[in-house]
């Protein structure tokens, strides 16, 4: 230990000293805008005391918001993996100038703006029956904006192991399309649907600028609810409402990583 | 010990190969494979030999099923036209030169996988699995992870999980290749045994004319997408059927004569012969041509090499015209680089092309 700490020179400690500021310019306001939610009154500061009673606050008023906002994100992630795994599957198994076209265009609706693929989804559907009013509308537009994230992820891991002789030796051991799918393809690209799903979950969660344009009052999620209540309520209110979202999406953030971990081969 | 196992309890039918007009063209127009006519004898090992592109991958796909002919070939399991089943349905063996194997499982899952698609109950399955672990002595592995075992034992679980399901024929695609060289003596020794024991007919295919001539009942010697020659080891080697061959396989050296009236004439010698008449092109073998004195020798030239290689010293010797020749003295040869050698051809082990 101490032969090591004489090593450290002034150049180890210039970095440490930059990480740690970088570090702090990213949390502290965070941390700022939790502690507000727990201030008493933030014009006093915290002398004011602490309190729960904004976070108490905000599930009564906005519990809706979160359910609903967890709700479009598990239904997110269940149509991407519906539709993203089979897609990046068919995209790596064929080669070739139209796959890696296609691959291209999946990728628009993330290049685009989420105001601007919204506003489109309205122009288009937004006469289709109740579509306009439902949950469904925000969903899709979700998906539409998430499932590029999937198949890339998903991609990533399939091109990075030999897929195609993996099959072929599934193949020669008798297994089926169905079979070989299940027990060799889908195994094998765990890490990357884990990956992809955590990011369409914690993205679809997030997801502000299409859903400001898609949602309506009864179909509020909560960034939704976020914005107007930093726009109309008391600062304290919006603060405790960001606690409540950060505490809602670190545990499964924490939980994906733990099963990505578990899912990788021990060495 | 093994062997009588062997033997006894693990023995595969012979199921002979027959190959119909099988020629392969990719989307592209690109031909992979001249319309080929082939017959594997049941039990036989072939091996398909040649440079890549030659076509004798694409022959085995075809075989395996992972490739369908051009419209017209057909391939025959025994009296069975498999031409249009998936490799799933053909009930063949493969091992593959990248292994193949399923990292999501351990050893013993990989090789149970066949298995458990033929639903093979689970008492029954362990049993084979265990017996086969055991021949291929990965017993001790059954449960490690593929990511903790060597090339060699990789390598050693493909087969097991290819043999397990007692298939119809074992195909063999450079099965070696990634390994190195020590590595490589010992699994083609191991493999060598295997199909001896088992009796089952196996397809192999190597760009290594040295696992060739050392597994092979019968080589396929390919090229450019056709069969240059099909024979035995010693017919291929003794009897190349061209120059590519016989260039592909060992070293051959090449020798301008003239044969005239009964009597060939090389350099400044004059021997008897019974080949084909005027000017013609001579393939020696370096072990054919041997150092003589300048009373008895047929062909002076210069030592330009000399390399030690242990049981013999290698030579490489330029005439007075023509191309280098390459001989083959005793390990304990002084001969060096400058000296002066006289050659004697054998007219019986020189073959002759036009």
């Amino acid at each position: 230990m101490r032969d090591l700490s004489h090593r450290r020179g002034w150049g180890f400690w210039l970095q440490l000293g930059f990480t740690l500021l970088v570090c702090a310019l990213l949390t502290v306001p965070m941390a700022m805008s939790m502690l507000a939610g727990l201030t008493a009154n933030y014009f006093v500061g915290l002398k004011s005391g602490l309190t729960l009673r904004w976070v108490d606050e905000v599930l009564r008023v906005y519990s809706g918001t979160i359910l609903l906002s967890l709700q479009i994100a598990f239904a997110c992630l269940a149509c991407t993996l519906v539709l993203g795994v089979p897609a990046a599957y068919a995209l790596a198994r064929r080669p070739g100038r139209i796959a890696r076209l296609v691959e291209e265009l999946l990728m628009m609706p993330v290049a685009i703006p989420g105001l601007a693929t919204a506003l489109a989804l309205i122009v288009t559907y937004g006469g289709v029956g109740d579509l306009r009013g439902s949950w469904l509308f925000i969903l899709i537009g979700h998906v539409l904006f998430t499932l590029p994230f999937m198949v890339r992820a998903v991609l990533a891991v399939m091109g990075s192991i030999d897929l195609t002789t993996l099959e072929e030796g599934a193949a020669s051991l008798g297994a089926g399309f169905l079979r070989r799918f299940a027990t060799v393809v889908l195994p094998n690209c765990r890490s990357g649907i884990l990956a992809g799903s955590l990011m369409v979950l914690t993205l679809s969660v997030g997801e502000f600028n299409l859903t400001w344009l898609l949602h309506t009052p009864l179909t509020k999620t909560l960034p939704v609810g976020l914005a107007d209540s930093y726009a109309s309520l008391r600062i304290e209110i919006g603060s405790a409402y960001t606690l409540v979202f950060f505490l809602m999406i670190v545990p499964s953030l924490i939980l994906m990583q733990g099963l990505s971990r578990r899912g990788r081969p021990s060495v | 010990m093994p062997d009588s196992v062997m033997q006894n309890s693990f023995h595969l039918d012979a199921v002979p190969i027959r190959l119909e007009r099988c020629g392969k063209t990719f989307a592209g127009g690109a031909r992979a494979l001249e319309p080929l006519d082939l017959t594997i004898r049941g039990g036989e090992t072939i091996v398909f030999l040649g440079p890549s592109g030659c076509g004798k991958t694409t022959t085995l796909r075809i075989i395996a099923g992972l490739e369908s002919p051009d419209p017209g070939g057909r391939v025959l399991f025994g009296e069975e036209d498999v031409t249009a089943l998936p490799i799933e349905r053909r009930n063949v063996g493969m091992v593959f030169q990248s292994y193949a194997l399923f990292p999501n499982m351990t050893v013993a899952e990989n090789v149970a996988y066949g298995l458990k698609v033929r639903k093979i109950a689970r008492a029954d399955r362990g049993r084979r699995v265990e017996e086969m672990l055991d021949l291929m002595h990965l017993g001790e592995f059954a449960g490690r992870r593929i990511d903790q075992l060597s090339g060699g034992q990789r390598q050693r679980v493909a087969l097991a999980r290819a043999l397990v399901v007692r298939p119809r024929v074992l195909l063999l695609d450079e099965p070696l290749t990634a390994l190195d060289a020590k590595l490589r003596d010992s699994l083609r020794l191991e493999i060598d045994r295997l199909l001896r024991g088992l009796g089952i007919t196996a397809v192999y295919v190597t760009h290594d004319q040295g696992e060739a001539m050392a597994l092979g009942d019968r080589i396929v010697v390919m090229a450019k997408g056709r069969v240059a020659q099909v024979g035995t080891p010693r017919e291929i080697y003794y009897q190349p059927a061209d120059g590519f061959v016989a260039d592909f396989i060992g070293t051959m050296n090449r020798l301008g004569g003239m044969a005239r009236g009964g009597t060939l004439s090389i350099g400044s010698a004059t021997l008897p012969w019974s080949g084909p008449e005027g000017a013609v092109e001579l393939l020696v073998r370096p072990e054919d041509l041997a150092l003589a004195g300048e009373a008895d020798g047929h062909l002076g030239g210069t030592v330009a090499a000399a390399v030690f290689l242990g049981d013999r010293t290698r030579l490489v010797v330029e005439p007075a015209d023509g191309p280098a020749l390459t001989v083959d003295a005793a390990g304990r040869s002084e001969l060096g680089r400058g000296d002066r050698v006289w050659l004697r051809v054998d007219p019986a082990r020189v073959l002759a092309v036009p």
